[in-house]
């Protein structure tokens, strides 16, 4: 598990899987850490991604720019990357910055391992 | 005016440790004045994104450099109630003209906030400030429930503007 404050990312291992569970609002304060947790996540080759956001009460665009990046580096690896459990503030984010129809998102987290 | 001084007033230091704290500030005020949850968490969004762009591009990063933040509920003559939003720095000045938001078609990592203030707030204004840094006026429209319903039949998306504040009953 990843600290920052009371920013937590827990991380599990479901089969080739991997999930992150950050916790807390993902503000400039806050995406250097989600970006190490991604990061180090990507770096072990999952085979797949998933990022549940269903603690994640707030993201500002800095969130945004970090999931943009994992994203991109992600797909570089051809690893899929899946995001679950938006909060219904969450997902207005994603909605105004129009990034809802780039990620691949799942309702749930075992919706999103299963894909 | 009827009423200059502002209803809130706060300074802050340009560390990205008390954003979270403004957010609140901001968000709670909102819903003291009526808006809905939805406006609270956007009007909080907007503010934090301005904050950050001070933070990271005034101020290139600097922690120790001041914010002031200012709010009025309504315009400040009073008219049309809402929440007034200014924010000023002492940050390096640029062309107001040049400050908007990227193409969203584009999908890449940051520029970003430009683009989130100007779709949640209703009025958005970048001014050079005297006798240094700039000024943000940042003005969302509270809406009567009267109004509501032709808000809603203008086919308001649920993340944009024109989903404006609503009266609430437990403002």
């Amino acid at each position: 598990m990843t600290g920052d404050g009371k920013f937590n990312i827990a991380s599990e291992k479901h089969g080739e899987s991997t999930v992150l569970r950050p916790e807390g609002d993902v503000d400039m304060s806050r995406s250097s850490t989600l970006r190490s947790a991604l990061r180090e996540a990507l770096g072990d080759k999952p085979s797949r991604l998933v990022v549940d956001l269903a603690k994640v009460e707030y993201m500002d665009s800095s969130g945004l720019a970090t999931l943009v990046e994992a994203a991109r580096n992600a797909r570089t690896q051809k690893v899929p990357l899946v995001l679950c459990g938006l909060t219904t503030k969450v997902r207005a984010v994603f909605e105004i910055a129009r990034l809802h129809q780039f990620f691949e998102i799942a309702d749930t987290a075992s919706a999103a391992i299963e894909g | 005016m009827a009423d200059t001084k502002p209803h809130v007033y706060l300074e802050l230091r340009s560390d990205p440790v008390y954003l979270s704290g403004a957010r609140q500030l901001i968000a709670s005020v909102a819903q003291r004045l009526g808006f809905d949850e939805m406006a609270c968490s956007q009007i909080a969004l907007a503010v934090d994104e301005a904050l950050c762009n001070i933070i990271r591009h005034g101020y290139d990063r600097a922690t120790d450099r001041p914010i002031w933040l200012s709010v009025w509920p309504g315009r400040k003559d009073g008219q049309d109630p809402g929440m007034l939003v200014v924010i000023e720095d002492e940050a390096r000045q640029i062309d107001p003209t040049i400050i908007r938001g990227r193409e969203l078609d584009d999908v890449r990592p940051g520029g970003l906030g430009v683009h989130i203030i100007k779709e949640v707030m209703d009025e958005v204004e970048y001014e050079a400030r005297e006798p240094a840094g700039m000024r943000l006026t940042l003005y969302k429209r509270l809406v009567q429930k009267d109004d509501s319903q032709d808000a809603d039949q203008a086919g308001a998306s649920p993340a944009g503007s024109a989903d404006q504040g609503r009266v609430s009953n437990d403002g």
